[in-house]
């Protein structure tokens, strides 16, 4: 294997683990606030993709307003974050907040999220159909080649998207004092209202940044790969949700790595193996990852708190 | 300032308190003394109701702080807008934060930017300690340290009233004079204090008044130096 074939699939990779890591990035702030398993969030991003799409279609389809494609790409972005987050916030506020103050256990919870996300997805599904549908194309592809590698701009979008709004997100939590909130709850929520703090407003704005994380991952998601389908987020779900697991659930910058991790050892084993086998050689070597760290890359163990 | 009168409450299927009435005035430095089991937390958790399981359930009574009554009013508005601040029992600092977040995440719902620039350098006057371990993790803190940090916390809150649970409890002796004196220092510059304590010594030495509770009930109340040398005080609590 000579290294333009290297190269070109370390490209691939980091796409492909944009997206892993981009939602996992909104499990592991869910579950680092609430201990959560939050699993309704990958058809979070099933929702942001159609929302991008139905952006999309408001904005070039009608004969009222004509916007540069750039700029219609831009607000389908935006729209589709805001439009998705009050979808995640509605979700813990119709659902998971009312268990949170009767004091269910935490496993009632995490089969209502469950039940959250199958909603989603039928509810889609009821409303507009099983058919596939493609995303309109608000980029101009344009393939650059250096020696035989090539890239387009979407895959370079996708790639620094990605790491802007991871470092958006740690100044975030890091620098700010709703950020120092979200750490001081996964640390003892009974004392941050005694900070003066209202918890559950953290807990929305947590609801917020993770939501539109997958929702910006969905509309990137369609752009590179424009064919949208109701269950289009139940696999990529499952596995960004893994992907914050080997990374170290609960800490921002396992996700990260964790995403990227998972993207390159799918690109790889494919590029090496029969395609089929993808999945399998994935797993197995994150099984041994965890095997070996059960508290994932970056995590440490956490007592147990009620 | 606070009134607290004929309050009766449940902790879980205990009944804690029968019938406490109090009150502490603006500027003074009040203790709440008694024995384990007597009451005295409950007393303060029913002022600064946190979720269950923490907070008892109050079956009658009333409660007010200025004029408003505390009833009914969630923890983090009696924090943030009637400037009342509780250093809870066992501390609960932030141990994955840093010092000094932990006492940055305390101005949260502050606006006041100037006050709380003159805050941070009163706090770190009074601790010099947690100066020196601002950038530390705060679970790499003494026990000691700890507790100046969860008061300097408190006083960031832009407190004008503190409530304290237990301070002293698993302290050395110089250290609880040392937190005493700082209390104390607190108290001068404006901040009226209501302690729970069950070290009876310390309290009496530094407050100007005490109540004393017995099984939910106050059984006993005055002027520190008055229950200083009354004989059954000295009996039951002083140890002499």
């Amino acid at each position: 294997m000579d290294s333009q074939i290297l190269i070109q699939n370390f490209l691939n990779a980091l796409q492909w683990g944009s997206f892993y890591a981009l939602i996992a990035l909104g499990y592991t702030l869910v579950y680092g606030v609430l201990l959560l398993i939050n699993f309704a969030h990958g058809d979070i991003f099933m929702v942001g993709a159609y929302l991008g799409f139905f952006f999309a279609i408001v904005l070039t389809g009608n004969s009222l307003i004509h916007l540069p494609l750039w700029i219609v790409f831009i607000m389908t972005v935006v729209l589709s974050m805001i439009a998705t987050s009050f979808v995640g916030v509605t979700l813990e506020r119709v659902a998971y907040r009312p268990l949170r103050r009767k004091g269910t256990n935490r496993l009632y919870v995490v089969i209502t999220a469950l039940m959250c996300g199958l909603i989603l997805e039928n509810g889609n599904l009821a409303v507009f159909g099983a058919s596939r549908r493609s995303f309109p194309e608000l980029i101009e592809k344009t393939i650059y080649s250096f020696g035989g590698i090539t890239i387009s701009n979407i895959k370079i979008m996708v790639i620094v998207t990605a790491f802007v709004a991871f470092i958006v997100l740690e100044m975030i939590i890091r620098k700010t004092r709703i950020g120092m909130a979200m750490r001081a709850i996964s640390y003892d929520r009974v004392a941050v209202p005694l900070m003066g703090i209202p918890v559950d407003r953290i807990i929305v704005f947590t609801f917020v940044l993770g939501s539109s994380m997958a929702a910006l991952a969905g509309v990137l998601f369609v752009t590179a790969y424009p064919v949208l389908e109701p269950y289009m987020g139940a696999t990529i779900g499952w596995k960004a949700f893994i992907a914050a697991v080997v990374g170290g659930i609960g800490e921002i910058r396992g996700a990260f790595v964790g995403g990227f991790l998972l993207g390159f050892i799918e690109i790889f084993v494919a590029a090496f193996f029969p395609s089929t086998l993808r999945d399998l050689i994935a797993f197995s070597v994150l099984l041994v990852l965890l095997s070996v760290k059960p508290t994932g890359l970056f995590g440490f163990s956490r007592s147990t708190k009620i | 300032m606070l009134e607290i009168k004929n309050l009766y409450a449940n902790y879980g299927a205990i009944e804690a308190l029968h019938g406490v009435s109090l009150y502490v005035d603006q500027g003074e430095m009040v203790a709440l003394l008694g024995a384990n089991g007597a009451g005295k937390s409950t007393t303060l958790m029913s002022i600064m109701r946190l979720p269950p399981p923490e907070a008892p359930l109050i079956k009658q009574g009333s409660i007010f702080f200025n004029q408003v009554n505390l009833l009914n009013v969630p923890p983090h508005v009696v924090v943030a807008e009637h400037g009342i601040a509780l250093v809870p029992e066992g501390r609960r600092i932030f141990g994955n934060l840093t010092v000094f977040e932990n006492l940055t995440i305390a101005t949260y719902a502050r606006k006041d930017k100037n006050q709380i620039a003159l805050d941070y350098d009163a706090v770190f006057d009074l601790f010099p300690r947690l100066n020196d371990r601002k950038k530390q993790r705060a679970d790499t803190l003494s026990g000691g340290e700890q507790q100046m940090l969860a008061m300097g916390r408190a006083f960031m809150c832009g407190a004008s009233f503190i409530l304290l649970d237990e301070p002293s409890m698993g302290l050395a002796p110089f250290l609880m004079q040392e937190l005493f004196k700082a209390l104390k220092q607190l108290n001068e510059n404006g901040v009226t204090i209501f302690v729970v304590e069950q070290n009876a010594n310390i309290a009496l030495k530094y407050a100007h008044r005490a109540y004393v509770m017995e099984t939910g009930r106050i059984v006993l109340e005055g002027k520190s130096h008055e229950l200083v040398n009354n004989p059954e005080i000295r009996k039951a609590y002083l140890g002499a």
